[in-house]
């Protein structure tokens, strides 16, 4: 389990723009994933904890012990904070055999215990037939699972992974995926993973803390937090939404709606607590919660007609991209192939596009 | 012909050059990792005898290390024999001369090696001069090595501060360089060119053997 509580500021200066990085997380065990853009201070957030960095101020606790804490002056050095850390070139040595590499991290250890610890880890992630050679005699993936292996020999109190799939292909991140699992399964030490891939925060974590420009704007499980952005920048960041301006016309707390005004249709959302009829927001609804269908006369309840602009073929369903006028915008909606031809395809030019009530959420 | 001014030039080359690798190596590791007050004070200083010229560095030797110093008091009252005027003190110029190279180039090797490795090693557990000893030295030693000759064929070649404090006493203290403006100076062409091509030929295959070690397009990373 760790708390930590990081504030650090970089003044701005010739040839740096300044930064402010104000966190607070707690990680308990599981993967708990920092998700961000590029330069959010996701690195530099795990960095502070493995003790690279020094924080101006702030506390981290890892179970009992104080790693950093800015009020009383302690900040231990990395070799005494008990966290594996997998970099994201991995750092392997590159003059050491992969074998070396466990054996130099498991000096710590037990002089009789050592050797039995790195034949282990060697075995659990599969690199026996690889041990003797160097680093740049082995694939991505070995050089990948020996890293993980080498933070583990230790024993470490947390896992801390720096953007560890990033350049791997498909089958490498599926590889990588599994093996991460087994760990989680087999070791019982808390996982922080630092990424800036949506899936992999599906794939790997059970908690996600979404960091943008230093700070936590949102945390939960990947889930929720896909289902329901705290705000419109957290909504960008996931890449994954409509969002549709629109004004409130009217709330009903009895039946627990909303009429929102979207361009020249009013559409029947969840009831808003908080917001004022007359106020501004915007509808936020996910690709694959939206459906369309070819225009049928006038549009029906909860659906607004637009024209088909583009369709994207994916491995699974088609994306199709509508424009639904000047004050809605582009609309994208996620429809299965079969569905999309039984409609007539893209003979079919005037559609409209139908807004479920549960799936909406206004920011 | 004589041959001894080029057997003391490589004796007093070798043992100036073990010298200046534990000094040049223990002030790069302390110029490339640590933060300490006066550290750009430390480094102007490290770098001084390259733009001094050697008779400055001659002179502030003689004050350190001449008789009537507290050094070379010291030194006269535990061996018996003064230091100045000593091959002894050939050796000490050609650290002096020798460092700064060594100095320099060291320090650029150890802050070359990619830090991550250093950081993993730390994060494994392994303390400072573990993690000194077992990785970034390694992954620095073909550029140390290639510093360390570079050091060695400049050791080879002083002539300014070895004359100030070594003095030119044949058969004791001539080195090769001041065997050469000796015999310039005495008429002795043939003993001159032969000195002359001998040592061009030996800082020839140096350069080549530090070139073949780091090769001057430096931007392969160690290892």
């Amino acid at each position: 389990m760790i708390e930590a509580r990081i504030r650090k500021s970089y003044p701005q200066r010739s040839d740096a723009a300044g930064f402010e990085l104000d966190v607070e997380l707690k990680a308990a065990a599981g993967v708990t994933v920092l998700f961000g853009p590029s330069g959010a201070g996701k690195t530099l957030t795990l960095d502070a904890i493995a003790g690279f960095v020094r924080p101006d101020e702030g506390r981290i606790l890892l179970d009992d012990a104080i790693l950093f804490d800015g009020a009383t002056g302690v900040h231990l050095p990395p070799q005494q904070r008990q966290c594996g850390y997998v970099f994201q070139n991995y750092a392997l040595f590159p003059h050491m055999t992969l074998r070396q590499n466990l054996e130099f991290a498991a000096e710590r250890r037990p002089r009789l215990e050592r050797h039995r610890r790195v034949n282990d880890l060697i075995e659990k992630f599969r690199l026996a037939d690889v041990a003797g050679r160097r680093p740049h005699e082995v694939s991505g993936g070995q050089k990948q699972r020996c890293s993980i292996a080498r933070a583990l020999v230790g024993a470490p109190r947390i896992l801390l992974l720096d953007e560890p799939a990033q350049g791997l292909d498909a089958p490498l991140k599926a590889d990588f995926y599994q093996v991460l699992k087994q760990v989680r399964s087999d070791f019982a030490t808390p996982i922080v993973l630092v990424t800036h891939d949506l899936e992999e925060c599906f794939a790997l974590g059970d908690q996600m803390i979404v960091v943008r420009s230093g700070s936590v704007v949102q945390a939960g499980t990947p889930q929720q937090i896909l289902d329901k952005p705290a705000s419109i920048e957290t909504a960008k960041l996931l890449g994954a939404h409509n969002l549709i301006p629109c004004e409130i016309r009217g709330l009903d707390p009895g039946r627990n709606t909303s009429k929102l005004r979207v361009g020249d249709f009013d559409v029947t959302g969840p009831y808003l607590p908080g917001h004022l009829i007359g106020d501004r927001v915007s509808l936020c609804v996910r690709p694959e919660a939206l459906s369309a269908k070819p225009r049928n006369g006038k549009p029906g309840a909860n659906q607004i007609p637009a024209e088909l602009q583009k369709v994207q073929e994916r491995p699974q369903f088609l994306r199709l991209d509508f424009s639904a006028g000047d004050a809605v915008g582009m609309l994208t909606v996620e429809l299965p192939r079969r569905e999309y031809e039984a409609f007539g395809g893209s003979d079919v030019r005037e559609w409209v596009i139908e807004f479920p009530r549960q799936a909406m959420s206004v920011l | 012909m004589d041959w001894f001014p080029l057997w003391l030039s490589l004796k007093v080359a070798v043992l100036s050059t073990a010298v200046a690798v534990v000094v040049g190596l223990w002030l790069a590791y302390l110029l490339a990792n640590r933060q300490f007050r006066g550290k750009e004070i430390l480094d102007a200083a490290v770098t001084l005898p390259l733009v001094l010229p050697p008779t400055v560095l001659g002179y502030y030797l003689l004050v350190v290390i001449g008789r009537n110093s507290g050094f070379g008091k010291a030194w006269e009252w535990v061996t018996g024999a003064p230091l100045v005027f000593t091959w002894k003190a050939a050796v000490i110029a050609a650290v002096l001369h020798s460092l700064p190279l060594l100095v320099k180039s060291a320090r650029a090797a150890l802050e070359s090696v990619d830090h991550s490795y250093e950081r993993a090693a730390r994060t494994l557990g392994a303390t400072e001069w573990r993690v000194f000893q077992k990785v970034t030295l390694p992954l620095a030693a073909r550029s140390i090595l290639a510093a360390t000759v570079l050091a060695f064929a400049r050791a080879l070649g002083d002539f300014g501060v070895t004359i100030m404090v070594a003095g030119n006493i044949p058969g004791r203290t001539q080195t090769v360089a001041v065997a050469i403006y000796d015999a310039v100076e005495g008429g002795d062409g043939a003993t001159a060119r032969t000195l002359v091509l001998v040592i061009s030929a030996i800082a020839l295959s140096i350069l080549a053997l530090a070139n073949y070690l780091n090769p001057p397009a430096a931007g392969r990373r160690a290892g």
